[in-house]
């Protein structure tokens, strides 16, 4: 599928290189600046918890279409150590989840969803859509 | 978002013609207005990027790339507002949680003074956050006619020291006869707070039994500090010493006790580390100071006395003391 973009996440140099693909990305679906630097921030938090937690991973970004809507869409997968408390990750008055910068994440997306299986992985899936 | 952009460019265009001190402050309440809105500030950036880019229409390109620097930056700071923000929320609904706790744990370790002929009794107990780590217990055995005290300080202060406190009320009720020894109830007492509550969490006891009919006070402590006991044939105090471990630290442990028969105007004040261990003032200090103030106003009821204290100690250390603070006082 044309629309579907896959980066592997192993180094920085990564994070920039989905970054641009996310700018790019966003800015062909007609997100203005302001959404733009909010998606490219999302993809740079998830893609530095991939470095930090997993070491490698990898990033779909997608472009979404659905009754005349636009959106993108960013999914990350790793098979790092996993995540033991999601509920936690997610909760800003937990340290464990302002350390991985979830709470953030999540408010710069329209969505946001977490699997995962300790000591299997983790899978973020993450969407906005245009206004 | 519409509206908002179109009144940030008149107030910014006004501004950038007539310079006024006026602009500035509606610029400041236009701001307002948006921070209630929750605007997060890279929208800000935007609004005033945009309003800039229609009043100037021959911008370089190089400016405009400037702004979307300034606003890809300010995402981070967003975030991090936004953060800022639900925690304020959390903390509200922290707090609302906390008074509710006090209220019930008013209720659960709710005294009543007992009113006996014989003995004037006077005690104040003020917590220092919303919770209270001091705990006062009276039972008045009318048949048998002994009035049991228990005064006692968690070491610790608010939600933990409450807690704690509420072990120590259950133990005290499960063991309701006011003619028990002071030493068999501290041994019972610590048994319970040595298996219930956690490591590191101790408790500090006085505990007395006075035989309303002959007038003899007898006491133990469990690392508590010694009650004063003021002799009015003497004109003065001294400490009632008694040795034995906190609660908590150890298993089993024994407890001493002691006698002391009160004569006509004698009084005893059990006290609570708060009330001792005052800011810029060593314990002798503060313990002489106590003296002090209660000796000028020792012929007052108890009740009163044990206010006139913490109305003087507060006044002496400004307003602002640093610990939960409880005085018992048993007048002859």
């Amino acid at each position: 599928m044309k629309s579907l973009l896959e980066i592997t996440i192993n180094t920085e140099s990564d994070i920039i290189a989905a970054r641009q693909i996310a700018r790019e990305t966003s800015n062909t679906i007609g997100f203005d600046k302001v959404d733009q630097a909010r998606i490219v921030t999302a993809i740079s938090e998830i893609a530095k918890n991939i470095i930090m937690y997993a070491l490698v991973g990898v990033i779909t970004i997608e472009i979404l279409e659905k009754d005349n809507k636009k959106g993108i869409s960013i999914r990350a997968i790793d098979r790092g150590p996993g995540i033991v408390d999601i509920k936690s990750v997610l909760d800003e008055s937990n340290l464990k989840g302002l350390g991985a910068g979830l709470p953030g994440v999540r408010r710069l997306m329209d969505s946001l969803e977490i699997e995962s299986d300790v000591g299997k992985g983790t899978r973020v899936y993450m969407e906005k859509w245009l206004r | 978002m519409e509206q908002l952009l179109i009144d940030y460019k008149q107030i910014l265009s006004d501004y950038v013609v007539n310079r006024k001190e006026e602009t500035l402050y509606n610029g400041q309440n236009y701001v307002r207005q948006l921070i209630q809105k929750n605007v997060a500030p890279e929208d800000v950036i935007n609004i005033h990027r945009k309003a800039v880019e229609e009043i100037y229409t021959e911008l370089p390109d190089s400016l405009s790339h400037a702004y979307d620097f300034l606003i890809e930056v300010m995402v981070q700071y967003g975030m991090k507002t936004r953060e800022h923000q639900s925690l304020l929320i959390q903390k509200e609904e922290l707090r609302i949680e906390m008074e509710i706790a006090a209220r019930i744990q008013n209720i659960l370790l709710n005294t009543t003074v007992p009113k006996i002929d014989q003995l004037d009794i006077g005690m104040i107990s003020e917590p220092i956050r919303k919770m209270n780590g001091d705990y006062v217990h009276f039972l008045f055995d009318e048949e048998e006619d002994y009035l049991s005290i228990a005064v006692a300080d968690v070491v610790g202060k608010g939600v933990p020291a409450a807690l704690c406190m509420s072990m120590l009320k259950n133990g005290l009720e499960t063991l309701e006869y006011g003619n028990n020894d002071p030493s068999y109830i501290l041994q019972v007492l610590n048994r319970i707070i040595e298996k219930s509550v956690d490591d590191g969490m101790f408790v500090s006891s006085f505990y007395g039994r006075y035989d309303v009919n002959s007038s003899i006070l007898t006491y133990g402590s469990a690392g508590h500090e010694p009650a004063l006991y003021f002799n009015s044939k003497e004109n003065a105090f001294c400490d009632l010493e008694c040795k034995g471990l906190l609660l908590g630290v150890m298993p089993e442990v024994k407890y001493s006790q002691s006698n002391i028969r009160l004569e006509e105007n004698d009084f005893i004040m059990i006290v609570t580390d708060g009330v001792t261990e005052l800011r810029d003032c060593d314990v002798i200090d503060s313990r002489n100071l106590l003296k002090e103030i209660a000796f000028s106003i020792r012929h007052l009821p108890a009740q009163e006395m044990c206010e006139k204290i913490y109305l003087e100690l507060q006044r002496l250390q400004d307003y602002n003391l640093e610990d939960d603070f409880t005085i018992v006082i048993l007048k002859k």
